[in-house]
């Protein structure tokens, strides 16, 4: 029973593994694929402790019940024992450093760009409620709900909040980061492929928080210099009023535009809001 | 004030209206009142109440108070829970708009950790530890009653909120700047602010009752060495609650004042810092977490040992690694927000640090097994849950290491594999340890068992039901799906797991039903216990008769080793020659007091939920009132005379105590 328990795991994981949609098994880019080679190393890691410890629980449980046969027999005492609990000290300090030395340096890696010997493109990514904002500070241009990304190439998001605390996660392309008001914060990703990937607010921020998707598309470079190009020349500018509008609570549909407006300042919702403290708008 | 405005007021800002699920409660919660003041009324159980109970400084009627109020609780709660896995049972699914939803995963979160779990292990702590250190009461009986009522009117200002003014709804860890006034105005967030800080009151001041019991009012020969485990747990615990809950106080507190003053702590505009609140939070929130496992480990201990019929084996290493483990508490708390930007440095260091607390849970682990080892395991009721806990919590603990590896984390962060880690450890910890304590100890508080067999069809389905509802959940995080969605398309491709996940919640509903049954059910047919030792235990509880008289022990017991009682036992020894002869004990008195602060507290806490601050004001001048009256009070309190003791003695031990004289 315990054997076929101990079987059924790497089972379990590996049908995981092969139903792949868009998931965190499912990595398409660098910063994904180590956290997918991490979190598989630790999987195997902790089968290690599991499975041993399952087989011991399970022979002892059985093996001691309390049974008609036992009616006589009177357990041992046994104060404990230095070398086995030493022992068992030991063994999980060195399963812990074997897990703890890829964490380091992965923790290190990720915080800079995959591929260091290409400019990344820089994406700044504003979180309001409840709809995701994608500047493209080079190109000009803005997006809303979605954001085209070129193939094999860095982008560095720099991550922000207009409103609540939110958290940016692609898990095809790697791990989320927070998004917070008044803070910038850096998050290296790449995609390997082209496709659209799910992007998630990770992090509950208020009512429709459930519907506050994004998608992601990685493209060719040359048709993302296409989709730059067409944009720069067939949508429409965004006004500082129209950022107003775009940032009132809501949903809304994907949005793109030519440009956005300069020197905006996306906390006046949450210092100035409504009301000041005259009673007046 | 005209007449229509107040109409006004009270329809769309005071009460709750315009939908069935609060009408619903409203008519549960009038109904449920009418019967309860009805019965009381009819069977004349008015001055019973108040004598018996409300006043009662006895710590084993406040345990029984503490843990009739959490059961309640854990009810509301659990409705929330299979609320929740209704609405994801099938995906656009439209049982609960996201309004409800965010209401109900908040409440569900806040009730289960500080209204349910806590609660109920300080009713099992108040029964069963000053029993097992050989004490009459704890340290400070009046305070242990004014901790008591704390947690329940912060209990009820909390659950109020559902029919008044509404729920709170920016999740449990209520983070601003969502929290903050400018995106959650109103009453809700005030009410889990004013709430939690009046019942975090209550809990602080337990954990300074706990540690004075402990440390002065062991039985002669107890050393600490030869405390019982569960009892070190309590000591390590409230150690943990003295260092950790007033950074909850002082959160709350610059919150609450943020909200209804208008300052800035945390709010962006001036200059706040909504990230402090984040840091303010989890240095109080994780060790909260061993608040809520450490004497969970105690009850597993006390009853592995008693079921295997041996000793706990390493006993030093046992209360070493919960030290280690209390001392570690207070240096993990960034791995709750690995997510947040911090430095790799900082990242690496928290990492390591939480990898950390797998060592001596490891040993804890190995060390039960091996008291299992050569042992003649009973397979009751309390041990099936305790036993059930060993291989469900080496799972959530295995999890919560691959959680600490920060890279990893951020693919797993605020996903359902965290949810599902968390629940494996609380649950087959926490509420596991609840429910084997409740069989446990039951005897000792009522004096007859809980009924074996449905104990044990509530253990099976529980542990059933929970391992369909949360393994799915690590699989479904997996798959990208994020915690307090409150709803999912079809081509997610999430469906199937969602599905098993709802089967098994309800599973858990149906095993609680059946615990519950087996309480109204033992309490009718349940056998008596004569002996005041069902369980052929180890410790001092068991010494004295079931239920537990007034005074505890009639003589203060000679302690002489860890399982002090067993050693008597082993020993075949008679009681010593003056065990005949009894002594008046002196007991402390009721006091109704205690019940009228907590109640003006409720007052001033209502009071700030509406910002009405003349309400607040006279709630905070009873407050004072009520310490004025307990500086002057001279209560001396009370002696139990000698026969009493003797009439109470020979009564309760029966008729095999007469036979031997």
């Amino acid at each position: 029973m315990k054997k076929l328990l101990s079987g059924m795991i790497p089972i379990v994981f590996l049908s995981l593994l092969m139903t792949g949609c868009q998931g965190v098994l499912d990595p398409r880019g660098p910063v994904a694929d180590t956290q997918y080679n991490l979190i598989i190393y630790s999987i195997v890691l902790m089968s290690l402790v599991l499975i041993p410890v399952f087989i011991a629980f399970g022979i002892i449980v059985f093996k001691y019940r309390e049974k008609a046969s036992s009616h006589h027999y009177e357990p041992p005492e046994m104060e404990g024992n230095k070398k086995l609990e030493i022992l068992w000290t030991i063994i999980p300090i060195i399963i812990v450093t074997m897990l703890a030395i890829p964490t380091v340096q992965a923790t290190y890696s990720l915080e800079k760009s995959p591929s260091p010997e290409q400019k990344p493109l820089v994406i700044k990514v504003i979180s309001a409620q409840w709809k995701w904002i994608f500047q493209y500070p080079e190109q000009g241009i803005q997006t809303v709900n979605y954001a085209n990304i070129p193939k094999d190439r860095p982008v560095k998001f720099k991550l922000t909040s207009a409103a609540a605390m939110n958290s940016f996660w692609i898990p095809q392309l790697g791990g989320q980061k927070y998004t917070m008001p008044g803070m910038t914060e850096v998050l290296f990703l790449e995609a390997d492929e082209t496709g659209t990937f799910n992007g998630k607010a990770a992090n509950f921020s208020g009512k429709m928080y459930s519907d506050m998707t994004f998608t992601i598309s990685s493209q060719s470079n040359q048709n993302f210099e296409n989709w730059i190009q067409k944009t720069l020349e067939m949508k429409p500018p965004l006004t500082a009023v129209g950022m107003d509008q775009l940032l009132s609570p809501g949903t809304v549909d994907i949005m793109t535009y030519s440009s956005y407006p300069k020197n905006y300042d996306y906390l006046s919702n949450l210092k100035g809001g409504t009301m000041n403290e005259f009673g007046e708008h | 004030m005209n007449l229509e405005s107040i109409k006004k007021f009270l329809l769309e800002d005071f009460f709750v209206t315009g939908d069935p699920f609060i009408y619903a409660a409203d008519i549960m919660i009038g109904l449920t009142s009418i019967l309860i003041i009805a019965v009381l009324t009819y069977f004349k159980k008015w001055k019973w109440l108040w004598n018996e109970w409300i006043t009662s400084v006895d710590h084993k009627k406040i345990g029984i108070m503490y843990m009739i109020a959490s059961l309640m609780m854990l009810i509301r709660a659990g409705i929330d829970a299979l609320m929740m896995r209704t609405q994801l049972m099938l995906p656009s699914m439209n049982f609960l708009d996201s309004q409800q939803y965010n209401e109900i995963f908040t409440t569900h979160g806040v009730v289960m950790l500080l209204f349910m779990a806590m609660p109920f292990l300080f009713g099992l702590i108040n029964v069963a530890m000053p029993l097992q250190i050989g004490a009459r009461d704890v340290a400070f009986p009046y305070l242990n009653s004014l901790s008591f009522w704390l947690f329940f009117f912060g209990a009820m200002l909390f659950n109020l909120s559902f029919v008044i003014g509404g729920s709170p709804d920016a999740g449990w860890v209520n983070y601003p700047t969502l929290a903050g006034e400018k995106l959650s105005p109103g009453p809700s967030i005030n009410y889990y602010l004013l709430s939690l800080q009046i019942s975090g009151l209550g809990t602080l001041m337990s954990g300074i009752n706990f540690i004075a019991t402990i440390i002065k009012m062991r039985a002669p020969g107890m050393t600490l060495m030869r405390m019982p485990i569960f009892t070190w747990s309590t000591l390590i615990t409230s150690i943990i609650i003295v260092f950790a809950f007033p950074v909850l106080t002082i959160a709350l507190a610059l919150l609450t004042i943020d909200r209804i003053f208008g300052s800035h702590f945390f709010t962006v505009a001036g200059e706040g810092l909504p990230m402090m609140y984040v840091n303010m939070f989890w240095l109080w929130g994780h060790p909260e977490v061993y608040i809520l496992i450490l004497p969970a480990f105690g009850i597993f201990s006390e009853i592995i040992s008693t079921f295997a019929r041996k000793g706990l084996f390493g006993y030093r290493a046992m209360v070493y690694s919960m030290i280690v483990i209390s001392l570690l508490s207070f240096v993990v708390w960034v791995h709750h927000f690995f997510t947040m930007g911090n430095s790799p440095a900082v990242n690496s260091v928290f990492s390591i640090s939480t990898m950390a607390i797998a060592v001596p849970t490891g040993v804890k682990i190995f060390n039960w097994l091996l008291t299992l080892y050569k042992g003649k395991i009973k397979m009751s009721a309390a041990n099936l849950w305790a036993l059930g806990f060993i291989p469900i919590f080496v799972i959530g603990g295995a999890t919560g290491v691959m959680l600490a590896s920060a890279p990893a984390d951020y693919q797993y962060h605020n996903s359902y594999f965290l949810v599902s880690h968390f629940h494996y450890v609380l649950i087959s910890g926490t509420v596991f340890s609840i429910f084997a304590g409740l069989h446990y100890w039951w005897p000792k508080m009522f004096g007859h068992t809980l009924n074996e067999t449905l104990g044990k069809w509530g253990f099976w389905l529980f542990a059933i039901g929970f391992n369909l509802t949360f393994f799915p959940m690590y699989i479904v995080g997996l798959m990208g799906m994020t915690r307090r969605v409150n709803t999912y398309s079809a081509d997610a491709g999430w469906t199937s797991l969602n599905f098993i996940e709802t089967i098994g919640a309800y599973l858990m509903g149906i095993a609680f039903l059946i615990i519950v049954y087996n309480i109204y059910y033992s309490a009718r047919h349940g056998r008596r216990d004569q002996t005041g030792d069902p369980w052929n235990g180890r410790t001092l509880e068991w010494s004295i008769p079931s239920p537990a008289p007034e005074y505890n022990f009639a003589h203060i017991p000679r302690v002489e080793g860890i399982d002090t009682y067993w050693l008597t036992k082993k020993d075949n020894r008679k009681e010593p020659s003056n065990h005949s002869t009894y002594k008046a004990i002196h007991m402390p008195n009721n006091s109704g007091q205690p019940f009228f602060m907590s109640l003006f507290f409720f007052i001033a806490g209502f009071g700030l939920v509406f910002e009405w601050i003349p309400i607040a004001i006279t709630g905070t001048l009873g407050i004072g009132a009520v310490m004025i009256v307990r500086s002057f009070d001279e209560d001396k309190g009370y002696h139990i005379p000698a026969w009493k003791i003797k009439k109470t003695e020979m009564k309760q031990r029966g008729q095999n105590h007469e036979v031997n004289k």
